[in-house]
């Protein structure tokens, strides 16, 4: 075997080591240019205006993404309102009420979760929680909270709250992970602080573990609401595919990632396939920004830290 | 020295204190009586279980998982260990000022020393202000922090810090504080001016303070115990400790040849 002086060595590593990064970071600009290139002639027709335009409509060839913009932020949006304080009270249960021995064991089971795949939550969407949604959940909201402008008309089961209950389940075990290793970076002493000086365990959770967790919770939100913005099968499923923009949460919409799911394949004029390559674009740029909405976070949070 | 001959009520009292980490006995059988308006220290080699045994005093060792605490101990007259009295309340009237400087990274100079009153619901600013006022210039930091009172207490050097942990406990007013090696993170001028302020503590709280340092002990204090292994194997008053130790280990330890 050929052998080589241990500076070769090094340099042989260092350059190949390099090149893996960078072919990683021209693949990322590969494909920012191919959607690009392929969302061109739509750019080109559309203009900006392609962001605010309401109609969606292959058959006479009018694309507007608002629709599918409204539907991603709003299933987003309400996933991330159920989400966040369940995932923040079972990472506060996790790392301060468990004894050690079992905490490891319940946060492995909570992260299993995000391993379940995506088309089995849609399919246990369609199969128990439409239903549920339909016969338990819209009637018990409607009868006790009708009188708001977003509960209005009927539910059929499909349609944006049972996709953003869908989807507040799947970013629970992100969120969570997040703010338990962030909790777990509180210093036994600053815990010990607040029990010296006579505070019960709430209050201690209050002064000692959360006050100074806000930006890393704040963080973990906005990683959550990442995954919730790109999440395609089971919202698909779930969601109805109506590209229409309406009051009620009951009713059925779409997003951007289901529009793109459900007329890829059957796209056939080129500007049907472009308008597609633009939405794909713009969802490509919001989950960009808000990840790096939630790095900054991150970043500011440990320099306080 | 003066006050320790004025008052002899007992204030504290460990009766056959034991504590444990797991199957590790760390504290074994302490008996002894504080009196009011004095300084103790406890002094012994590392690992002797000094700072466990401090931290059986105000029940804060019961908060790390696996230990256990067994014996009595007494705060003017009642068992802090008794199923009927609530740890919260007890905490209140045994302060503590820990090893590390460990400020609330998120509050202010102002909050950090009142956070405890806040605790217990007192609101009002004026007392607020009071009080801070009086425990700052009791820890000897007032004149240094008297204009920038809403800086984040994170912002201070280490040694102004430990002096706000210091404000901080004294603000809810406990009539024992227990320090736990409170200079052994700082410079020899931040450890002085923290010793300066211990004779006018002194003058309304009883101290219990852990020290490494023996010399520290010998300034300080009016009552020295010596630990080694859990057990305590010397008490007394530290004049005697320091000059004329009744055990060997005591004079062994003091004079450097072991420690």
């Amino acid at each position: 075997m050929l052998k080589l002086n241990s500076k070769t060595q090094d340099a042989v590593l260092f350059y190949v080591l390099r090149l893996i990064a960078l072919l990683v970071i021209s693949l990322l600009l590969f494909i920012m240019f191919i959607l690009f290139k392929s969302a061109w002639p739509s750019i080109t027709h559309n203009g900006l205006s392609f962001i605010f335009k309401k109609e969606w409509n292959p058959v006479e060839d009018q694309y507007g993404a608002l629709p599918f913009i409204f539907g991603t932020l709003v299933t987003s949006f309400i996933a991330v309102l159920i989400a966040a304080p369940v995932s923040i009270l079972v990472a506060l249960f996790i790392s301060e009420y468990l004894p050690k021995s079992i905490s490891h064991i319940v946060s492995l089971l909570v992260e299993m979760v995000a391993a379940i795949p995506s088309i089995v939550f849609g399919l246990w969407g369609i199969f128990y929680l439409s239903p549920f949604v339909k016969t338990s959940l819209a009637p018990f909201l409607k009868t006790y909270f009708g009188f708001l402008p977003f509960l209005e008309g009927p539910s059929f089961g499909i349609g944006i709250i049972t996709a953003s209950l869908v989807l507040s389940i799947m970013i629970v075990p992100t969120i969570s992970s997040i703010c338990r290793s962030i909790f777990e970076l509180i210093p036994q002493h600053q815990k010990e602080a607040s029990y010296a000086l006579g505070s019960t365990k709430f209050e201690m959770i209050k002064m000692a573990v959360l006050s100074p967790s806000v930006s890393g919770i704040s963080s973990a939100i906005v990683l959550g609401l990442g995954r919730a913005l790109g999440e395609t099968m089971a919202v698909t499923m779930l969601i109805g595919n109506s590209p229409v923009i309406s009051k009620s949460i009951f009713a059925p919409a779409a997003t951007m990632a289901s529009v793109m799911a459900n007329e890829y394949t059957d796209a056939s004029s080129p500007l049907h396939v472009a308008s597609l390559c633009y939405l794909a674009l713009l969802l490509f740029l919001i989950t960009f920004l808000s990840n790096l909405f939630a790095k900054s976070i991150v970043k500011n949070f440990s320099k306080i830290g | 020295m003066s006050n320790s001959k004025n008052s002899d009520k007992i204030i504290l009292e460990a009766k056959n204190l034991e504590a444990w980490f797991g199957d590790f006995q760390a504290v074994k059988g302490i008996n002894v009586q504080y009196t009011e308006r004095t300084i103790t220290a406890i002094i012994g080699p590392s690992g002797c279980g000094k700072s466990t045994y401090l931290r059986c005093l105000n029940r804060i060792h019961e908060e790390i998982e696996g230990t256990r605490v067994s014996g009595e101990v007494l705060l003017e007259g009642k068992n802090i260990y008794d199923k009927k009295i609530d740890v919260v309340d007890v905490r209140k009237r045994i302060g503590m000022v820990f090893q590390k400087p460990n400020p609330f990274p998120s509050l202010s100079i102002l909050d950090n020393v009142v956070i405890g009153l806040r605790l217990q619901g007192i609101t009002k600013r004026s007392t607020l202000m009071e009080v801070a006022e009086s425990c700052l210039k009791k820890a000897a930091l007032w004149d240094e922090v008297k204009d920038k009172l809403n800086s984040l207490g994170t912002s201070l050097s280490g040694g102004q810090q430990q002096r706000l942990c210091i404000a901080r406990a004294l603000a809810i007013n406990p009539p024992v504080l227990l320090m736990d090696e409170p200079t052994s993170a700082l410079d020899p001028i931040a450890t002085a001016k923290i010793e300066e302020l211990m004779d006018e503590i002194k003058r309304d709280y009883t101290v219990i303070i852990v020290t490494h340092n023996m010399q520290q002990a010998a300034r300080i204090s009016d009552y020295t115990s010596f630990f080694v292994y859990g057990k305590m194997i010397e008490h007394g008053l530290s004049s005697d400790i320091f000059t004329n130790p009744r055990e060997k280990q005591t004079e062994d330890y003091i004079s450097g040849r072991f420690g």
